[in-house]
């Protein structure tokens, strides 16, 4: 692990709400996209002379577009309730990082342009002129918010500042000023498809890889499709599943339960992405398009349902703006939710008692789970309220024999961010990464002391990449994060097909790992 | 980040995270700049990886995906070398991100 350059929180015992700091993460802005990643998703390069006035039109548009947004605005009455809710605040102990204040940040704003009494007396109503200074706070704290919406469950008024930050990201962009990780990866789903940058041959070596893996370890041949024409289903997953650990272990997940089903299933090469970055800047024309890629594939690939792999916030732009964005979805077959998730998918066949389970095979495991805030508080599953957060944890039971959750006050409605969604996953933005997740690394070390936890899953590409990388600043192993299929890739029961036996070697792939390949012994 | 680094008299530019500006600009001197940078003492190991970085790089135009990688240091260097704690152990900000800093390639991007 990397060496810290600032002080890790300590864990405690009983969660405490630190004293307040001013200025603390003042420091921490994440780095500036230049004008070539700017320019992809429709924005300025960079600032213009009146940048001002261009930002106040955005704002009065923004304000007349969304409703809510001069409700929540408005509606504040200072009660406090939201203060200590927000893991930022609680990791890093500065005010700007309490909800209410990075909602002040905007509503100085609003009063003094878009209120009588703001522009008449703005000094008595906490209104303030846009100036550069402004803009900076707004950029430094609204890339300190994971619009992650926990904040929101505590408001008496429901204020979601999630979408506050998505605004004022949104009013960034359009004067040019915008964040390099979204928009530069955003940028890379239009040009090669996904958020990794990964092309096609790259995407059919790695799957080719898995199917050997599988057989080696299994004996049994499952397939990892891609671009197959006329399969049943389309699964659109987040790159990270293709590349990164412990990802791939719930994408190997994923195809075994296909197998099990018996279904026909493919990945996309062209909509090889789940996430939707679109929402993390608040760009509706960008959500837009990236979901697009979507419906062109389940056209071209002529697939009757489309299924979402482990992604929390592809799951909420799935469900809840999917047709919005790119429906109607009449062309798929009805009988099935459109779309539908992986972990609906699996916890319907365990319910129809078509899946096998060999439980010990995680019996070196003692789990609990991490609700990802955009599964938690932005999406539902299944067909009862709460399915949510009882789908998932039904399927861990049902492949490992313990499981025992955190602290009520942090999972399910009430869970705490990972500290890396919203677009905050990146380098530049460690320390907040890192504080940021404390308030749930200290409720994880609490289940470890007391029930002897060993492993998390989650089902958020974020939420794994994330622990991996802050739970070592903990003292933890980045291994104790784990995708929630990964447990049902260890435990299921795998029937073996006819073809099983004939063990004609598939040496059409991999070159890189023969043993006589060409590529390693050049590395020698 | 300094905006260019020194390799043997030469400036080469590098982005703000210290990633090479342009690929080709990769020589085997870039590596060990950027390894003395981070405090790593580049092994015969280190190499082997670099250069796998940049062969897969050459045909599929990314970098290997972790699995692909462990799986091949496992063939190369011994199975029980074929796992991300040891690729940690040379690289410990990371293989994906560190090892393809120093071999020029463009930093992994998106939910890694
Ligand atoms: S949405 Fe989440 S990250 Fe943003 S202010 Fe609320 S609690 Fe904090
Ligand atoms: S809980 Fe709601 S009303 Fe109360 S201070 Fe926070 S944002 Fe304002």
């Amino acid at each position: 692990m990397a060496k810290a350059t600032f002080v890790v929180p300590a864990l405690r015992q009983y969660p405490q709400v630190p004293a307040v700091t001013p200025g603390t993460m003042a420091h921490s802005a994440p780095f500036v996209a230049k004008p070539e990643f700017q320019a992809p998703l429709g924005f300025p390069g960079e600032l213009a002379d009146d940048w001002q006035a261009q930002a106040i039109a955005k704002m009065g548009e923004l304000l007349g577009k969304y409703r809510s947004l001069r409700v929540y605005m408005d509606s504040c009455v200072k009660c406090g309730a939201c203060t200590d809710k927000c893991h930022y605040f609680l990791g890093t102990k500065d005010p700007k990082n309490m909800p209410v204040g990075r909602q002040d940040l905007m509503r100085g704003v609003y009063r003094r342009y878009f209120t009588l009494a703001g522009r008449i007396a703005p000094k008595l109503v906490g209104a303030t002129d846009f100036t550069k200074e402004v803009l900076d706070d707004w950029y430094s704290y609204f890339h300190q918010c994971s619009q992650c919406r926990r904040c929101s469950v505590f408001c008496p008024y429901g204020i979601d500042t999630a979408e506050i930050s998505m605004a004022a990201r949104e009013i960034m962009d359009s004067i040019g000023v915008g964040q390099k990780y979204c928009n530069e990866i955003i940028g890379k789903v239009y040009t090669i498809g996904n958020n990794l940058g990964l092309p096609g041959p790259a995407l059919r070596d790695t799957l080719e890889g898995l199917e050997e893996d599988v057989y080696d370890e299994t004996g049994v041949k499952v397939r990892y499709p891609i671009d197959q024409v006329g399969a049943d289903i389309l699964l659109v997953t987040p790159s990270a599943d293709f590349f990164a650990e412990p990802h791939v272990d719930g994408l190997i997940g994923y195809g075994k339960v296909f197998h099990e089903a018996g279904v026909s299933w493919t990945l996309s090469s062209y909509a090889s992405e789940a996430a939707n970055f679109g929402m993390f800047i608040g760009s509706y024309e960008n959500m837009r398009r990236i979901s697009l890629r979507i419906r062109e594939e389940a056209i071209r690939l002529k697939v009757k349902r489309i299924i979402f792999g482990e992604c929390g916030h592809a799951w909420r732009v799935a469900y809840s703006f999917l047709n919005t964005l790119a429906g109607p979805w009449d062309f798929l077959d009805s009988r099935y939710p459109v779309p539908q998730h992986i972990c609906e998918f699996t916890y319907d066949l365990i319910q129809q008692g078509k899946l096998t389970f060999d439980k010990t095979q995680n019996d070196d495991k003692i789990l609990t789970y991490h609700d990802s805030c955009n599964v938690a508080r932005g999406s539902r599953m299944g067909d009862q309220p709460g399915g949510q957060f009882d789908i998932p944890r039904a399927i861990i039971k049902a492949v490992c024999n313990q499981f025992y959750d955190m602290d009520e006050d942090t999972i399910r409605k009430r869970t705490f961010c990972c500290g890396g969604g919203g677009g905050l996953l990146t380098d530049d933005l460690m320390e907040l990464r890192v504080k940021g997740a404390q308030p749930r690394v200290e409720a994880l070390n609490n289940v470890m002391q007391e029930k002897g936890v060993t492993h998390m899953a989650a089902i958020c590409a974020i939420c794994k990449s994330q622990f991996t990388k802050v739970l070592p600043y903990y003292g933890m192993e980045m291994d104790q994060i784990v995708s929630l299929h990964q447990l049902v890739s260890n435990a299921i029961v795998l029937t073996p097909r006819e073809d099983d036996e004939d063990d004609e070697d598939d040496d059409d792939s991999q070159a890189l790992d023969d043993d006589d390949s060409e590529s390693v012994d050049e590395a020698a | 980040m300094a905006d260019t680094i020194d390799v043997n008299g030469k400036q080469i530019a590098v982005d703000e995270e210290g990633y090479l500006a342009n690929l080709n600009d990769w020589e085997p001197g870039v590596a060990e700049v950027m390894s003395k940078q981070d405090n790593i003492e580049l092994t015969d190991e280190h190499w082997d990886i670099i250069k796998f970085l940049r062969e897969y790089y050459e045909e599929y135009q990314i970098a290997p995906a972790v699995r692909v990688l462990t799986k091949a240091v496992g063939k190369k260097m011994g199975k029980d070398k074929g796992n991300s704690k040891y690729l940690y152990s040379l690289f410990p900000y990371g293989p994906a991100k560190q090892a393809c800093r120093f071999a020029g390639l463009p930093k992994p991007t998106g939910c890694v």
